[in-house]
């Protein structure tokens, strides 16, 4: 029960992060809890959809169904979280003078919350359906362990939810006008982690052979296998040993989620100062 | 300001990303490796793999081929080697290995760490 309890709650850190992280990125926008459970129900969903034809995926493109599969679903996370970041630098000045103009939170639009709920989809479409396949397996093999099993299986997926909670309401204590400065930081960082995942998927798959060399092996000090090196990979995109393609990814990413926002920013300072 | 002095300072950035995605293209449709393949094929019966110890030599990309006797799903994993691949009950799934430096590393069937274990010995 305990092993199973492990195993799940390793697969659902990542997932359990990513949407407490949406959730605070999103606080104040009308409409949010709709999106979020759309997003998180869809995923869920199309995890059990995966893990039934795990096996016809996985013989798609030559064999490397499942990790070519498993990266175009990270891409999509990548380009949502970038969309909201440059949507926030965009329209979030906007959004505060309507807001203080107002007294209330109207004129945010749900095109935000959409993209976000189109990353907790697929974060949990990736890890659910590795989720959803052990738990199968579990039930198929029976046995008087099996009940168990599940309960731990059950009790995992509840790690998972509590760790969004955690982090949601963790975040929630930052002060509300430095909250957005925050989660568009970690949501910068999520998307280089995850783009930098990606970019590893397609290498196990066989394409994109470039920069394929371990850079160092940091596994002495913080490994991927343990809760903690999991949660850090989860967060930062952190893993023992990266890639030189990974790194060049993560700081590609990085550089280009920073460099956009600002300039967006920018521009509609400009644009705000001229219009308003 | 005006729109065309902001359209000026966009122009050189497209560029550069056009050209990034050229070289991107690039690299992708390049042939992968020069070397073939080694083939290797693993079984993975009773929650164990066989053969648990597999040598090859290094600087050579691998492909394990491994069949999933068991009725269950089990999922490949190796952080040393990088690859996380699920293996439904009863399949095969081919695994490639990067080509390696000389050295151990070991991988585990996820789902059950306590028989599947395995490891690949590079020299």
């Amino acid at each position: 029960m305990l092993a199973t309890f492990l195993i799940v709650l390793r697969e659902a850190i990542e997932a359990g992060m990513i949407v407490g992280i949406v959730l605070a990125a999103t606080r104040g926008v009308p409409r949010r809890g709709r999106w979020i459970t759309l997003g998180v129900t869809c995923g869920a969903a199309g995890a059990c959809v995966v893990a039934a034809f795990a096996g016809r995926i996985a013989v798609l493109f030559d064999g490397a169904g499942q990790e070519l599969f498993n990266s175009a679903v990270l891409m999509l996370a990548v380009v949502m979280l970038a969309w909201h970041n440059m949507w926030m630098a965009s329209h979030g000045r906007a959004m505060a003078r309507d807001m203080r103009r107002l007294g209330a939170q109207v004129g945010a639009g749900e095109r935000a919350p959409a993209a976000l709920a189109v990353v907790c989809a697929a974060a949990l479409l990736r890890e659910g359906s590795e989720v959803a396949l052990f738990l199968y397996g579990v039930a198929a093999g029976g046995g008087v362990t099996a009940p168990g099993m599940l309960a731990g299986g059950v009790l995992g997926l509840l790690g998972g939810a509590a760790l969004a909670a955690l982090m949601y309401h963790g975040l929630l204590r930052i002060p509300a006008h430095r909250l957005f400065t925050v989660t568009s930081g970690l949501i910068t960082l999520l998307a280089a982690g995850l783009a930098s995942q990606a970019v590893d998927f397609v290498q196990q798959a066989g394409y994109f052979e470039v920069g394929t060399s371990t850079l160092w092996n940091s596994s002495w000090l913080l490994s991927d296998d343990s809760l903690a090196g999991r949660m850090v990979h989860s967060l930062v995109g952190y893993t023992a040993r990266p890639s030189a393609a990974q790194l060049a990814v993560y700081v590609a990413t990085l550089g280009c989620i920073v460099g956009l926002t600002r300039w967006l920013r920018r521009s509609g300072a400009v644009s705000g100062a001229a219009g308003g | 300001m005006n729109p065309s002095l902001a359209k000026t300072r966009i122009a050189p950035r497209l560029r550069g990303l056009c050209a990034a995605a050229a070289l991107l293209g690039a690299a992708v449709a390049a042939p992968a490796s020069a070397k073939p393949p080694l083939k290797i094929e693993l079984t993975l019966q009773g929650h164990r793999f066989s053969p648990s110890t597999i040598q090859v030599p290094s600087g050579t990309p691998v492909e394990l081929s491994i069949r999933n006797l068991d009725p269950m799903p089990e999922e490949f994993d190796s952080t040393a080697l990088k690859i996380e691949q699920v293996i439904p009950g009863g399949m095969s799934a081919t695994v490639r290995l990067r080509p390696l430096a000389p050295g151990r590393f070991p991988f585990m069937g996820e789902y059950h760490a306590d028989t599947a274990q395995g490891v690949v010995i590079s020299r």
